[in-house]
């Protein structure tokens, strides 16, 4: 016999006041576990929605503007192309995908169009809509997935994979959009000559409704050529993890690149935040109401099994059990709670999360393992503060005046 | 001597007025002893049983217990004697209503920390002496008057007390249960040495005392020695 094992058998003894005080302790963690394992994949969900949007950081010359890089003006300020090199050789977290360009507006036959030089693979990343074409590959990676393993830094794995995207748009290819292959009447396979190179058209991209329907695409070092603009690039798209981005990411990107403008593409960035503060809010708000009302409903429980056995109290201090047995037997009981609670919490919040969620959020929900220590220590936490006021009286009882009531 | 008292005073404060439950009560017990304390309702015997060990604190006076002074010590020191050197008997058997005959008898071996192994031998020996060996696995429920007092006896015992308070072991039980009782208890004291103090109402049991102190408003009006 031991004090552990009174406690166990007090409470195996009487299981309907063990089910009756897990109730509510395992019904809060449940919410909360339900909430968070829809909201998770909510978040990711939301996160891949705005990646489709595109790249949500530009990084630009220092005396270059926004217009400047829309405009493509011949004498827009560039950057040197070693800054690319730079952001894959440091340690900065969350750049998920980049897309150096050189724009600038040049002549074909008498219409003026925007020759835009692309690294491909990185480009067709960075737009959805094309990959949307089949051109070119794969996507590299999605942005801002929450608690995925893309919020990595760049290392040098995938500076070979940039490179190396470079040879599947072939020298002298080109990609046109849209609305520059209607003014120019260009198909596919159709030859055109750019500031006296020729080039063969390899595809006409969709209509995207943005300003690259007034494009043409050709590889990154040709067009650098053809401008006599050797390692210099107009412009470094970037897509940023937007977690990384509201914890300092373009700080972060300014301190290895000083003589740069960065600017984020601030919508973009700014939805996908407000999204995720928005889904840390409502569980923030239940995780306080839950640790109220779950610690009132184990903290009265225990007071009422406290007043239940307070001729046992006496007894047992009467007996010689010291005050530090009873904060022992009682707070060990709310431990034992704290932890059934946490697991069956859990358990029941991972249930409802999968059942529930193609129902009501239209998402697919999976359990999230990690849940189940935070659910056992949240609810330890609860069943402990609650339980902490009715041991401490428990302790301080008269050991007479309990011996007496019958 | 194992226990004395001296100039006991208990006092109650009630309605502005001040009541004196122990009026500068003084005695001697000997090791060995099997003390009764005999006295009408209210004359302050269970007042002068549980004050003795802390279960009541005292208003003013002295006590010491195998030569040492317990009146001063704290609670936890207090405690500490009650595990170690007192068995306690109560009128209404005082067990655990979700244990088992044994589970009972283990608590004070399981306060002192004694391993599970030797528990369960203690135990079990002590609830053979009492002649419980066959109810060790029943809920108190499951016993009778009798018994539940037995069981009781036998957790007073287990951890090998220097003394025994108890108060009124035979008063939930019928005459032939009592006498029953009252032969055990003596056959502790003869058998084992344990001084016994016992408070009661009955005349018979008070017969069973080699020393008699009886109590009246608060003080002893007679102490006999046998």
């Amino acid at each position: 016999m031991t004090i552990s094992k009174l406690v166990l058998i007090e409470l195996w003894k009487r299981k309907s006041q063990l089910i009756t005080g897990l109730l509510a302790i395992t019904l809060g963690i449940a919410v909360i576990v339900a909430i968070q394992s829809v909201s998770i994949v909510s978040e990711q969900n939301v996160a891949r929605n705005l990646d489709n949007l595109g790249a949500n950081i530009l990084v630009l010359p220092q005396a270059a503007s926004i217009d400047d890089y829309y405009t493509s003006d011949i004498d827009a300020p560039t950057l040197p192309m070693d800054y690319v090199e730079r952001i894959l050789t440091s340690t900065i977290a969350g750049v998920d995908n980049m897309s150096p360009k050189l724009t600038r507006r040049v002549k074909v036959g008498n219409q003026s169009v925007v020759l835009t030089g692309i690294l491909p693979k990185s480009e067709i990343a960075s737009k959805p809509l094309w990959q949307s074409s089949g051109l070119l590959g794969a996507q590299l990676k999605t942005a801002c997935a929450p608690s995925s393993s893309v919020n990595q830094s760049h290392g040098m794995e995938d500076e070979k994979l940039q490179r190396k995207a470079i040879d599947t748009l072939y020298s002298e290819d080109c990609l046109v959009g849209s609305q520059v292959a209607q003014r120019l009447k260009l198909s596919a396979n159709s030859k055109i000559n750019i500031v006296g190179k020729d080039f063969k058209v390899v595809k006409i991209l969709s209509e995207t409704g943005t300003v690259d329907d007034d494009r043409i695409f050709a590889n990154l070092k040709d067009v650098q050529t053809l401008l006599k603009l050797e390692d210099q690039v107009s412009a470094i798209e970037i897509m940023g993890c937007c977690n990384a981005i509201s914890e300092g990411l373009l700080g972060q990107l300014r301190n290895i690149l000083p003589d740069t403008r960065i600017t984020t593409i601030g919508q973009i960035v700014s939805t996908q935040i407000e999204t995720n503060q928005l889904m840390k809010k409502i569980t923030l708000v239940m995780l306080i109401i839950i640790f109220f009302v779950g610690g009132i409903s184990i903290g009265n429980y225990i007071w009422a099994n406290v007043n239940e056995r307070k001729r046992e109290i006496g007894i047992l201090r009467m007996m010689g059990a010291e005050r530090s047995t009873i904060y022992k037997m009682f707070l060990l009981k709310a431990l034992i709670l704290g932890i059934a609670g946490g697991i069956l919490g859990f358990l029941l919040g991972t249930i409802a999360g999968v059942v529930l969620g193609p129902y009501l959020a239209g998402i697919i929900v999976k359990p999230v393992y990690i849940y189940l220590l935070w659910s056992i220590l949240l609810s330890v936490a609860i069943s402990l503060a609650g339980s902490l006021i009715p041991t401490y009286l428990a302790a301080k009882f008269d050991p007479h005046s309990n011996l007496q009531e019958d | 001597m194992i226990l004395q008292g001296e100039n006991i005073l208990k006092q109650y404060h009630h309605n502005g007025g001040t009541i004196n439950a122990l009026d500068h009560v003084t005695f001697s017990v000997r090791k060995g002893d099997f003390v009764t304390v005999t006295g009408p309702s209210g004359s302050g015997k269970s007042t002068l049983l549980l004050s003795l060990f802390g279960l009541i604190r005292l208003s003013s006076g002295t006590i010491t217990f195998d030569g040492k002074r317990i009146d001063n010590i704290s609670d936890r020191h207090l405690t500490d004697v009650r595990k170690k050197s007192v068995g306690y008997i109560l009128q209404s058997f005082a067990l655990i209503p979700y244990l088992t005959t044994i589970q009972n008898v283990m608590i004070p071996l399981a306060l002192e920390k004694i391993p599970g192994k030797e528990q369960v031998k203690r135990a079990g020996e002590i609830l053979d002496y009492v002649g419980l060996s066959d109810r060790m696995e029943h809920l108190p429920r499951e016993l009778s008057a009798g018994q539940q007092q037995r069981v009781a006896i036998a957790r007073s015992i287990v951890h090998r007390p220097q003394i025994i308070m108890a108060d009124e072991p035979t008063g939930n039980l019928d005459p032939t249960l009592s006498l029953e009782i009252l032969d055990f208890l003596r056959k502790i004291n003869q058998d084992n040495k344990i001084t016994i103090m016992m408070v009661t109402h009955s005349p018979v049991a008070a017969e069973y005392g080699t020393m008699k102190l009886h109590l009246n408003e608060g003080k002893i009006v007679n102490s006999v020695n046998d």
